[in-house]
């Protein structure tokens, strides 16, 4: 568990003896008090609030005077990066190319569960250990940003960014101008379902709600993903959405849940959940189903006509990074299309650089047997590249002020909490 | 003088060790209890008490459910605890630690990793449920996980050790010349079990009790691989408060409630167990 950061002068008092008195009942029990005393009343937990957009200077004056180190510690999710064997061909091939020497680990799972974990340092202005990292837009990267954890990204250093990344993945609406994070990989939430449970094609948000699934229906108990899909059974855009709508969406799903239709309100594991049969159709993300469906289980996953949810991951450096401008250099690396095309062959989730579709398109043509056929489903596929029928209807969550955040906490928190 | 120091030098390790990584933490989040704030603002320390009835107020569904599972499952590990406990005691032969370390074995493997297992034993359409439904004897419809059943399963499955043991302890040291004393004097087996060796097992029960209620009343990974909606613990709320919401204020206000509960129902129970001191009691 995470724990706010101690103050160390607060520390300090307390380990410090503070002898000097006569018996030593005494003293314990005096230092007992003081010890309560100074912490009952002289601590708090610092914030740091920061200026939303860096300025021209902002930028300049963060990158100035920063080297080429040639060294370069990276921290991202299981299983988001090519990987043979033990060896990581993407990331060999930088090394390669840039000198670059780079410490890979998997050391993200969940995001409130990292900002727990890099919040006390960045706050305390130290060096978290990674100079790279990847967070989802999600209320923690936005608090990242406003906290002034995130360094200011040179957009100068980025030409394959500018040249090859996607229009639709650029200049998003919880980083305007990309101002601290590009893209790493995108996906979408939507329903999957397993074809051995339901009958026909699913293709409404309502069939969440449909009585004939009691009890197998699963949901997402992230608030922001739920949120978004009370919102879309409603009708509402979450883009433009305010505390009215929410509620109305928070009523709609405590309808679902009252009903006993909700199996369980899941975190990460309803794949299992999916395939075992607990549930038979459940919010899902699209890069996971991919994944089941290459491994050749019979499941389904579509955007919901009236609508879905697009995220994405994104790469940005900490603002205590040691190498940031070996970071940098990573960064605009991988949205080289060769590299890009590679990355995605193996994550599988949507990839910010649309012109990797040719590329697999050719590979697919070039390749045979099950390599061919592997590659010929991922070019074709809808779930890594979404139709445009398809992410015009998905929306993405909306970002939130601090005062917001608590009303939507307040609303939409409880449906799986309770 | 040296002798006199001695005994102090000690317990200073440990006692430092408790200093640090217990006290200290302790008062630092008695202190967060009473703050406000947010984590982009920071947190103030303003004697707010009030976090603590809002806290409350929100979730004392979950703080009633928590210490009604913590209960079922107590109950339940005794019942299953104390025959399995008396057996290895009085019948256990030369191979009793063989058993011992029977009941202990599951120790080996991880927490979390067992209690997943359980899933998979219980997926609805899964090694157990599933041939019942083919064959007819169950509804289709039919399932364990996601219900409270579940979770108390769950708990009770994974804190039985914890009841075990202090039980096997407490029997070990019954005397066998009591019991055919009490033989003796023309008890009957059932009567030199009620009247003998039950009550000398009390404090094994009491210690049983002790490790297993504390535990699973704020347990949240039960409540979180096996149950459903409706079966979220407490500790699931504090884990959320601390690391999804950074309600610092709020999670420290739950867990301290919740050790006043649980210290109120232990003293509670000790009184109407006739065990003046708790501590002694559990450690006998």
């Amino acid at each position: 568990m995470t724990s706010p950061p101690p103050d160390p002068a607060l520390l300090r008092g307390l380990t410090r003896p503070r002898l000097g008195g006569p018996t030593r009942r005494q003293v314990f029990r005096a230092a007992g008090l003081s010890a309560a005393a100074l912490a009952l009343s002289a601590c708090s937990i610092p914030g740091r609030k920061a200026a939303a957009t860096p300025q021209k200077d902002a930028v300049a004056s963060y990158w100035a005077g920063k080297k080429r180190n040639g060294v370069l510690r990276w921290a991202n999710w299981p299983l988001y990066i090519d990987k043979d064997g033990k060896r990581y061909p993407t990331i060999e091939a930088f090394t390669k190319d840039t000198g670059i020497q780079v410490t890979y680990q998997e050391a993200i799972q969940e995001m409130p569960t990292w900002f727990g974990k890099i919040q006390p340092q960045l706050g305390a202005g130290q060096d978290i250990g990674f100079d790279l990292m990847v967070m989802t837009n999600s209320l923690q990267l936005t608090k990242a940003m406003e906290l002034g954890y995130l360094a200011p990204i040179d957009h100068s250093k980025l030409p394959n960014f500018a040249a090859n990344v996607g229009a639709k993945f650029k200049n998003p609406a919880y980083d305007p101008g990309n101002a601290f994070t590009v893209p790493w990989q995108s996906g979408l939430t939507g329903i999957a379902y397993n074809p051995k449970y339901v009958d026909g094609e699913i293709t409404s948000i309502e069939e969440l709600w449909n009585p004939k699934y009691k009890g197998k229906v699963g949901m997402m108990s992230d608030s922001q993903e739920l949120g978004n899909f009370g919102m879309f059974a409603v009708g509402v855009d979450p883009d433009k959405s305010g505390k009215a709508d929410w509620e109305k969406a928070g009523k709609r799903l405590q309808e679902q849940r009252d009903a006993g239709l909700v199996r369980k309100y899941y975190e990460n594991d309803y794949v299992d959940a999916l395939a075992r049969g607990d549930v038979w159709l459940t919010m899902a993300w699209s890069g996971d189903i991919y994944q089941q469906i290459a491994e050749g289980r019979d499941l389904k996953f579509v955007v919901p006509r009236e609508g879905g949810s697009i995220w994405t991951d994104n790469m940005c450096i900490p603002m205590t990074a040691r190498n940031p401008v070996d970071a940098l250099a990573l960064m605009d690396y991988v949205y080289r299309p060769k590299i890009a095309a590679a990355l995605a062959e193996y994550i599988t989730y949507i990839t910010p650089v649309p012109s990797t579709q040719a590329i697999v398109r050719e590979e697919a043509a070039a390749a045979t047997g099950e390599d061919k056929e592997a590659l010929e489903l991922m070019a074709n596929s809808p779930l890594i590249y979404p139709s445009d029928a398809d992410l015009a209807r998905t929306r993405s969550f909306k970002t939130l002020s601090d005062a917001e955040e608590k009303v939507y906490e307040g609303i939409f928190q409880p449906i799986s909490q309770g | 003088m040296r002798r006199k120091i001695v005994p102090y030098l000690l317990i200073l390790p440990g006692g430092l060790w408790l200093l640090i990584f217990l006290v200290v933490p302790l008062v630092y989040m008695a202190s967060v209890s009473t703050m406000t704030g947010d984590v982009v603002n920071g947190f103030l320390q303003t004697f707010h008490f009030a976090n603590y009835g809002q806290a409350l107020a929100a979730y004392k569904t979950q703080f009633l459910r928590s210490v009604g599972y913590g209960l079922a499952g107590t109950i339940l590990t005794i019942v299953l605890a104390y025959p399995m406990a008396y057996w290895i005691a009085f019948k256990g032969g030369a191979r009793k630690s063989t058993y011992l370390l029977l009941v202990l074995l599951p120790f080996f493997v991880s927490f979390v990793l067992r209690t997943v297992s359980w899933k998979f034993l219980l997926a609805d359409d899964g090694i157990l449920l599933g041939p019942l439904k083919d064959l007819g004897v169950l509804p289709q419809d039919f399932h364990i996980l996601a219900t409270t059943v579940a979770v108390i399963g769950g708990l009770t499955y994974n804190y039985l050790p914890f009841m075990v043991l202090p039980i096997y302890v407490a029997l070990e040291r019954v005397d066998p010349r009591v019991v055919e004393a009490s033989q003796d004097l023309y008890a009957t087996r059932a009567q030199s079990f009620a009247k003998i060796v039950f009550p000398l097992s009390l404090p094994g029960v009491f210690a049983g009790v002790l490790m297993t209620f504390v535990p699973m009343t704020s347990d949240y990974v039960n409540a979180s691989i096996l149950g459903g909606p409706a079966n979220t613990m407490i500790g699931n709320i504090i884990q959320t408060e601390y690391l999804v919401n950074n309600d610092y204020p709020a999670g420290a206000a739950l867990s301290f409630t919740l050790m006043a509960v649980m210290l109120i129902g232990i003293f509670v129970y000790a009184k109407a167990l006739g065990t003046e001191n708790v501590l002694e009691a559990a450690a006998r």
